[in-house]
């Protein structure tokens, strides 16, 4: 079917992914159990290592009582929904105008410089996918980089390929930003809140 | 310059404690039972007095939104939804509130929804912040654990239940209808209005859907005053509002601000002014991508508020401040924030599916200058013909910031058509094979 692939293989939730997605379920009301959709492909995704199968369109379809069709179109609506299988390190460049004001494109030609691909390719030793997303709302802390379910911000070339070497020796990098702050803060001292909080 | 004791969100970067225990020390919690006990009709006077408009773009006044909802509780059950679908570029400022204050917000939303007579909000957080609706949750989950939600919550005999839903990349959920549908577990098409969320939204029942800081900001408000939150800023224009810095600032960040501040101050006060000084400042855009940039010689003076940017052909919007100082390719800028509506397009309007596209591959050709000069009023023409004609403002969206460049930067446009033209000419003929 036209949008979705094929992992050749049957897909069910494992049973503690059964329980997140009944859990899910929960949030809605009993008679609208669709609604529980995105979180239901999310759930599977992730048990999918990063992407949607036709095979999981027609699982979370007949979990929910719906028509396939319908779980299709929510499926490729999203862009957070992979179509396609992606590496474990599944990197997403900011290029909208904060970010790309702030360096953007040249975190992309470092990543091309590190990984050996480009915008929507996987590395050849299957390490890293990249692709360039639309604005992730952290323009204070541009340019930025989504790794999996983490933000790398305040980012340099040379900052983003440390990032890429720890990722790819099989570490975790501390997420956040990258310089000497540790939000959104700005970075030359404060400059509003100096009077409150600082209980600890 | 807003004093700190005016300040709302005294947790805005992240240096105390986002939990339960931190937020009480900050007064979030304190006498909830009390404000809800000031009854529906009351809240939303407050509320209406108060002067708060949306923190969301769109400036509607938030009691009178409030108000639309049915007095009476029918079969129906009613809803509140916040919107955190936070995607319009330039904005980061509800990010803060989800991750940093989640409480503050949680408090609001029991406020707010008892004032609309609503036992269930759930919260739309846009699918990239992954890490902040972790926080969110466990917030929620402290706060079923204290009794503040749940079917007593905070001691009030009103039930009210909070939920999650995660969204999964699609800045057009944003829009409320949109969103609705989305939290019905469709594709985030908006709706045709009427009808309005208030008598048919989620599940076709009464909703209100509002952004994270406008339901944020409801119970300090109720707590100090209608008359001190209206006493910040201007008349139409007032309270505090969080300011997204970005671009080329020496320093960006977000900081909570008074109401109408100037341009100007806002970004050398905070942002450790712009990169190489004021005078190398090119533009800015002052509300978020969907706003019409402002040339320096208008930013030199204009303040911070609805009103004020509105008589300059600008917007608020979400008071997302994009700097742009003069070694920006203006026209590339503009172009890239067309690309953006172009993939945000949700298809399901012509004008909004086929013009984003249109307007972006011909802008994309002006930043090389491979175009003609009438194309500069059909691109402008076709701007015109998109704002309006569609269900949703994402068509609007998509066309001011055109209109914006053209406005202020027609010449930079028409400078490098001629440029390119003059080197195509000048350019040394090809050998013709035919010879």
């Amino acid at each position: 079917m036209s949008g979705t692939s094929t992992s050749k293989r049957p897909f069910v939730f494992t049973a503690d992914n059964k329980v997140l997605a009944e859990a899910a379920i929960t949030h809605y009301p009993a008679d609208r159990s669709r609604s529980a959709v995105m979180p239901l492909l999310d759930i599977a995704q992730r048990q999918n290592r990063g992407w949607v199968s036709h095979e999981i369109v027609e699982y979370v379809a007949e979990y929910l009582d719906m028509p396939v069709i319908r779980v299709l179109e929510v499926a490729t609506f999203y862009s957070m929904y992979n179509l396609k299988p992606v590496a474990k390190n599944f990197v997403q460049i900011c290029r909208t105008t904060p970010c790309w004001l702030r360096g953007s494109d040249d975190l992309v030609k470092a990543f091309r410089d590190f990984a050996g691909c480009g915008i929507g390719e996987t590395s050849t030793d299957g390490a890293f996918t990249m692709i360039e997303v639309e604005c992730l709302g952290a323009c204070c802390n541009s340019p930025m980089v989504q790794i999996n379910d983490d933000y790398y911000e305040d980012l340099t070339p040379e900052r983003f390929t440390k990032i890429l070497r720890t990722l790819k020796e099989g570490k975790t990098p501390d997420p956040g930003p990258q310089s000497t702050r540790s939000g959104s803060e700005p970075v030359g001292g404060l400059t509003s809140l100096t009077s409150v909080g600082g209980d600890d | 310059m807003l004093r700190d004791e005016d300040r709302i969100f005294l947790n805005l970067y992240g240096f105390d404690s986002w939990q339960l225990d931190g937020a009480r020390k900050r007064g979030i919690w304190r006498n909830t039972k009390e404000l809800l006990a000031l009854g529906r009709e009351k809240i939303i006077d407050e509320m209406k007095e108060s002067g708060l408009r949306g923190r969301g773009g769109a400036g509607f006044p938030t009691g009178l939104k409030w108000s639309f909802m049915p007095k009476e509780i029918g079969e129906a059950p009613h809803y509140l939804v916040v919107n955190a679908d936070e995607s319009e570029p330039g904005t980061c400022k509800d990010r803060e509130i989800l991750r940093n204050d989640p409480h503050i917000l949680l408090e609001g939303c029991v406020v707010a929804g008892f004032a609309m007579g609503a036992h269930t909000a759930y919260i739309y957080v846009r699918g990239e912040f992954f890490r902040e609706a972790e926080r969110l949750n466990a917030a929620i989950a402290e706060a079923y654990e204290a009794g503040l939600l749940g079917p007593d919550a905070c001691g009030s005999g009103w039930g009210f239940d909070i939920h999650v839903h995660r969204g999964a990349g699609a800045y057009i959920c944003g829009e409320e209808t949109a969103l609705l549908e989305s939290l019905e577990g469709k594709k985030g098409q908006p709706r045709l209005k009427p009808p309005f969320p208030a008598g048919v939204g989620l599940y076709g029942c009464p909703t209100t859907v509002n952004n994270v800081e406008s339901i944020a900001v409801g119970p300090t408000i109720l707590r100090r005053g209608a008359a001190w939150f209206a006493g910040l800023g201007r008349e139409g224009n007032v309270g505090t509002k969080i300011f997204s810095i970005s671009g080329h600032v020496e320093n960006p960040c977000n900081v909570e601000e008074e109401m109408g501040i100037p341009l100007r101050e806002l970004i050398e006060t905070h942002a450790g002014g712009v990169r190489g000084g004021w005078d190398n400042l090119l533009a800015i855009i002052p509300g978020g991508s969907s706003v019409p940039l402002l040339p320096k010689s208008i930013c030199d003076d204009v303040l911070m508020d609805f009103d004020s940017l509105k008589e300059v052909h600008s917007g608020l919007g979400t008071a997302a401040v994009i700097v742009m100082d003069k070694s920006t390719d203006i026209v590339a800028a503009i172009a890239r924030l067309s690309h953006f509506y172009m993939h945000e397009s949700c298809g399901q309007c012509t004008p909004c599916r086929e013009g984003t596209g249109w307007m972006y591959r011909v802008l994309n050709r002006m930043v090389t200058g491979d175009a003609d000069i009438a194309e500069i009023d059909m691109l402008h023409a076709v701007t015109k013909q998109i704002e309006g004609h569609t269900i949703c403002a994402l068509g609007d969206a998509a066309a001011w910031p055109i209109q914006g460049l053209i406005r202020h930067f027609r010449a930079e446009i028409e400078d490098r058509i001629i440029a390119a033209k003059t080197t195509a000419n000048t350019a040394p003929a090809l050998p013709d094979a035919a010879q």
